[in-house]
């Protein structure tokens, strides 16, 4: 294994960038979320959908724990807990869905799209969510429509959660008559506006968001639909917009000032907008965010990072780290490394850095101690006993929390990874 | 197939984790999906333990599910036993796991491994955790000191100092570290010493000696219950069945304790050992009596707290429930002594319907119900799991013995203390210092629901009181006046005295309410 790496150094250092470097590919234990983790962020997102879960009282308790119980009010989702008499066949797991469904439904008569959310227990045992949602389609229809997806842990891990989600959007977005520009990815509201008023700037009037911020609000897409990917983990749904007929532009992703021009810019090219009109759009931003990360670069520059596996946001983040903040990167795991959509990432990250994809905790844990780096980037799981051990962590589920993209919030990404270390030397006791 | 917004207890394999992680020289080889990790935060993240849980995934995938995942488990045991060379390996499956028959025990049988290994068997879609913890526990213990268990007949030998074992203080408990020690220093204060505490702290080799002691103290049953009748039928050892949470139930404690060990009580409970009876009796906590609380948490840490309520505080017990259906039938005993019906429910909702109907002026509760009484502007403590990062404080304060009714006194009347604060600035509402619509300060400053849908009544008065489900809007409309009388009652009986006035509006028919009304409908019902 260690040769293995030492080999994947060597051959990526006489490349540019990271392009086509090889990949420490790890099997072993898997310190990630599944997919259902998900369902935190997006029910915030999707205001008129709700959620639920085809699963375990396991699934129930994973995304109570994962949301850290924030019980402030009711929520947008629900898990339909298998018992053993669905198991047994006692009871018809189509007709306790159907029941379990008409009791959600009178009691939240708001809801207006409802997803029967796929788990490991539901998928092994092969219950058909897909008919079950065409059924209940037919029956809730026009109130209610139906969809489905799987977030299980034996499919999905953790962001792909959301990756099938959008997916089973897709299929129901209205065709696009015109051109138009459709940014992809759950955003928050504050970024999304930001990037509109960005796009509006250099000329770009039809944009619109997927996730939308209501299921009533679905955006078109068509042939003539551009679509540009907001978060680096969406594969299936790329696939799903491109049987629509519409055509991704490839670009980094919007995290940094760096990404974040880069991102514009593919939209700008692929608009035809002048190098002078995009400047002017650009600029007072890009000062405000260059000002702004100054002083966090004078905290990062020089230190060392290691990401564990989480997100898929791992590679993005480093490049950011360590083009515009000047931080060196002692490894990058990250669950899935999807090389098309990352292409551009890949060539930015400095040459011969160490790549790893999927995960051996236990190993990695001891690359991680050998390496002794000034942050870890890791899950919950891992960021305490971590600290104990005297090293700074940055949870990783906070990057998918907190609004992170775009000029306005370079400075707050590049906060969240100097908090830890100014913490630490901070501290007296 | 059943409907669940928020679960009280984890699947059993995280009782199982509970086990495992509070014990030293365990190590738990779970055969579960990429996912079931999430469990691990439960411990580094809300009780902040500064290591990981003792606990090797196999987190299969898809891919894995044509394949072999048996051969999968039994490389994860094997490098675990090499990695972390445990004294005592357990071994099981998470729900998914479990539909796939692996059969984990038989695996690592196979493996052959030069420690003991536990299968332990939790039937995910059944049972949940505290069941899992309890089962586990119990099957350590039985691997551990079954070995050792006398001949049938053997009379057990007595030591010249009384000894015992306490049972029950695992992770993740609620206030279990703080009451170990409580009853920890109780017991050596009556010359008793404690054997071996487990899990909580314990190695395979300790609960291998749990025979040598006279006795068992059961501290919670709910996980130590099993194995504590267990060692009563292997060893001969009885158990304390009293849970020593308030000043009644630790002196009943220590009653049952001296007579186990074949001591006298009375230096014990000589002296004032808690200030807890004093300040109850102090006239500034004439304002407790009746008070009416709602109880719910697991059942020991309800049935106590019950009795503390109403023996100890002056409080009137309104309401007495458990998610612990396992021991249904002692909280409907406990609820007979105050003539009320025992609600016995895991489902969220069902609970936080009664609790509004109930308009209890004080919750005792878990942190659901903490977020209950948060929406419906109720004073709460929380007394029991399912906890929370905020039940893992940093300063000493356990639940049971005489430091414990100290806390307890502390943490119950605290809430009611800012209500009535609150009261006192709602009095002044009317002074340009206050802002009119100032939401009660320790309810976080927002006590509206967020996510309910405004109700008719709402428009009418303008108050943060929520509506309760369970009451219909009145026809009948509050006059300006009516309503600013109702602003000037206290906001933890805001809400019910407006639904007894619209209740009572309805039930005459009235069109308009009045200053009048108000006050009819309150000497209508009374309090």
């Amino acid at each position: 294994m260690v040769r293995q790496r030492g080999r994947a150094r060597l051959l990526s250092a006489a490349l540019q960038g990271c392009g086509d470097a090889p990949v420490l590919r790890e099997r072993g234990q898997r310190e990630v979320f599944c997919g259902l983790t998900g369902i935190i962020w997006l029910h915030r997102k999707i205001q008129d959908a709700f959620f639920l879960v085809v699963g375990s009282r396991t699934c129930a308790h994973l995304i109570q724990s994962a949301a850290g119980v924030m019980i402030f009010a009711e929520p947008r989702f629900a898990t339909a807990i298998i018992d053993e008499r669905d198991l047994a066949g006692l009871a018809d797991c189509n007709d306790e869905l159907d029941r379990v469904v008409d009791q959600l439904l009178a009691r939240r008569p708001e809801i207006k799209l409802l997803f029967l959310v796929g788990s490991c227990p539901s998928e092994v045992i092969k219950l058909d969510l897909s008919r079950a949602a065409e059924r209940l389609s037919a029956q809730h229809m026009p109130d209610v429509r139906v969809l489905n997806y799987s977030g299980s842990g034996i499919e999905t891990t953790f962001t792909q959660g959301e990756d099938a989600c959008l997916a089973a959007l897709v299929p129901i977005l209205p065709r696009a008559t015109g051109r138009s520009l459709l940014v992809v990815g759950a955003l928050a509201e504050v970024v999304e506006d930001q990037l509109r008023r960005l796009l509006n700037a250099i000329g770009i009037d039809e944009v619109r968001f997927l996730p939308p911020r209501t299921a009533m609000d679905l955006p078109p897409v068509g042939a003539d639909t551009l679509y540009i990917l907001a978060q680096p983990f969406l594969a299936d749904t790329a696939r799903a917009l491109e049987s629509r007929g519409a055509t991704r532009l490839p670009a980094p992703f919007p995290l940094g000032i760096e990404g974040t021009t880069a991102w514009l810019q593919a939209a700008a090219t692929a608009w035809g907008v002048s190098p002078t009109r995009f400047a002017e759009a650009t600029a007072p931003a890009i000062a405000r965010a260059t000002a702004a990360l100054e002083r966090y670069r004078a905290e990062l520059a020089g230190k060392s990072v290691f990401f564990f596996p989480d997100s898929q946001l791992e590679i993005p983040l480093a490049r950011f780290l360590a083009r515009e903040m000047g931080m060196t990167l002692a490894e990058v795991g990250t669950p899935f490394l999807h090389r098309q959509h990352l292409a551009q990432e890949l060539a930015w990250l400095p040459a011969g850095t160490p790549l790893s994809e999927g995960q051996d905790v236990e190993r990695q844990l001891d690359r991680c101690r050998a390496e002794k780096p000034d942050l870890v980037v890791c899950g919950l799981g891992l960021a305490n006993p971590l600290e104990a051990e005297g090293i700074s962590t940055k949870w990783s589920i906070e990057l998918l929390f907190t609004p992170i993209q775009g000029y306005e919030q370079a400075a707050d990404l590049a906060e969240l990874f100097a908090r830890p270390l100014l913490r630490r030397t901070k501290l007296r006791v | 197939m059943q409907l669940t917004l928020w679960t009280y207890e984890g699947p059993p394999h995280v009782g199982a984790m509970r086990i495992a992680t509070a014990m030293e020289g365990v190590h738990y080889v779970l055969h579960a999906p990429q996912g079931d990790t999430y469990a691990d935060l439960l411990f580094t993240m809300i009780e902040r333990l500064p290591k990981r849980p003792p606990v090797t995934y196999t987190t299969f995938q898809a891919r894995d599910l044509g394949g072999d995942t048996a051969e999968l488990f039994k490389t994860a045991a094997r490098d675990a036993y090499e990695r972390f060379k445990p004294d005592l390996m357990l071994v099981g499956a998470s729900c998914t796991a479990e539909l796939i028959q692996d059969d984990p025990g038989g695996l690592t049988k196979a493996l052959a491994l030069p420690i003991p290994t536990v299968a332990v068997e939790l039937p995910a879609y059944q049972k949940k955790e505290n069941w899992g913890a309890a089962e586990t526990f119990y099957q350590i213990v039985r691997a551990c000191a079954g070995p050792h268990a006398p001949a049938p007949g053997t009379k057990p030998v007595r030591g010249e100092r009384p000894r015992c074992n306490i049972l029950g203080p695992a992770a993740l408990g609620f206030r279990h570290r703080d009451d170990v020690t409580e009853i920890t220093r109780l017991l050596a204060g009556m010359g008793i010493d404690v054997n071996v505490t487990a899990p909580l702290g314990a190695t395979p080799a300790d609960l291998a000696r749990l025979g040598d002691a006279d006795f068992n103290v059961v501290l919670y049953p709910e996980i130590a219950g099993q194995a504590a009748s267990w060692l009563s039928r292997t060893f001969g050892q009885p158990s304390t069945k009293t849970i020593p949470i308030g000043i009644g139930a630790t002196t009943a404690f220590i009653h049952e304790v001296a007579t186990l060990a074949g001591i006298d009580p009375a230096p014990s409970l000589a002296g004032a050992p808690s200030r807890m009876p004093w300040y109850a009796r102090s006239v500034d906590s004439n304002y407790l009596t009746n008070k009416r609380v709602f109880v719910f948490g697991d059942a020991s840490h309800a049935i106590a707290a019950a009795r503390v309520a109403q023996d100890e505080f002056g409080f009137t017990v309104v309401g007495l429930g458990t998610y612990s259906r396992e021991f249904a039938r002692e909280v409907r005993e406990a609820a007979k002594l105050y003539g009320v019906e025992a609600l016995i429910s895991d489902d969220y909702l069902e609970i936080e319907a009664h609790v509004a109907a109930l308009s209890p002026e004080l919750v005792l509760g878990t942190q659901m119900e903490r977020h209950i009484a948060k929406r419906l502007g109720i004073p709460c403590a929380v007394i029991s799991a399912p906890v929370h990062v905020q039940d893992f404080p940093a300063r000493y304060s356990p639940q049971m013995g005489w430091e414990g009714a100290n806390v307890l006194f502390d943490t119950w009347v605290h809430p009611l203390m800012m209500g009535l604060e609150e009261h006192l600035i709602g009095m002044f509402r009317g002074d340009f210092e206050f802002a009119a619509d100032a939401a009660p300060s320790h309810l976080g400053g927002a006590a509206l629901p967020q996510e309910r849908p405004a109700e008719a009544g709402d428009i009418l008065v303008k108050e943060k009181t929520p509506p309760a489900p369970t009451t219909t809007p009145s026809a009948a409309i509050w006059a300006p006046d009516a309503e600013k009388e109702l602003g000037k009652i206290p906001f933890f009986v805001r809400g019910k005295a407006r639904r007894n006035t619209e209740r009572y509006a309805t039930e005459r028919q009235l069109m308009t309410i009045t200053v009048d009304t108000l006050y009819d409908a309150k000497a209508h019902y009374g309090r």
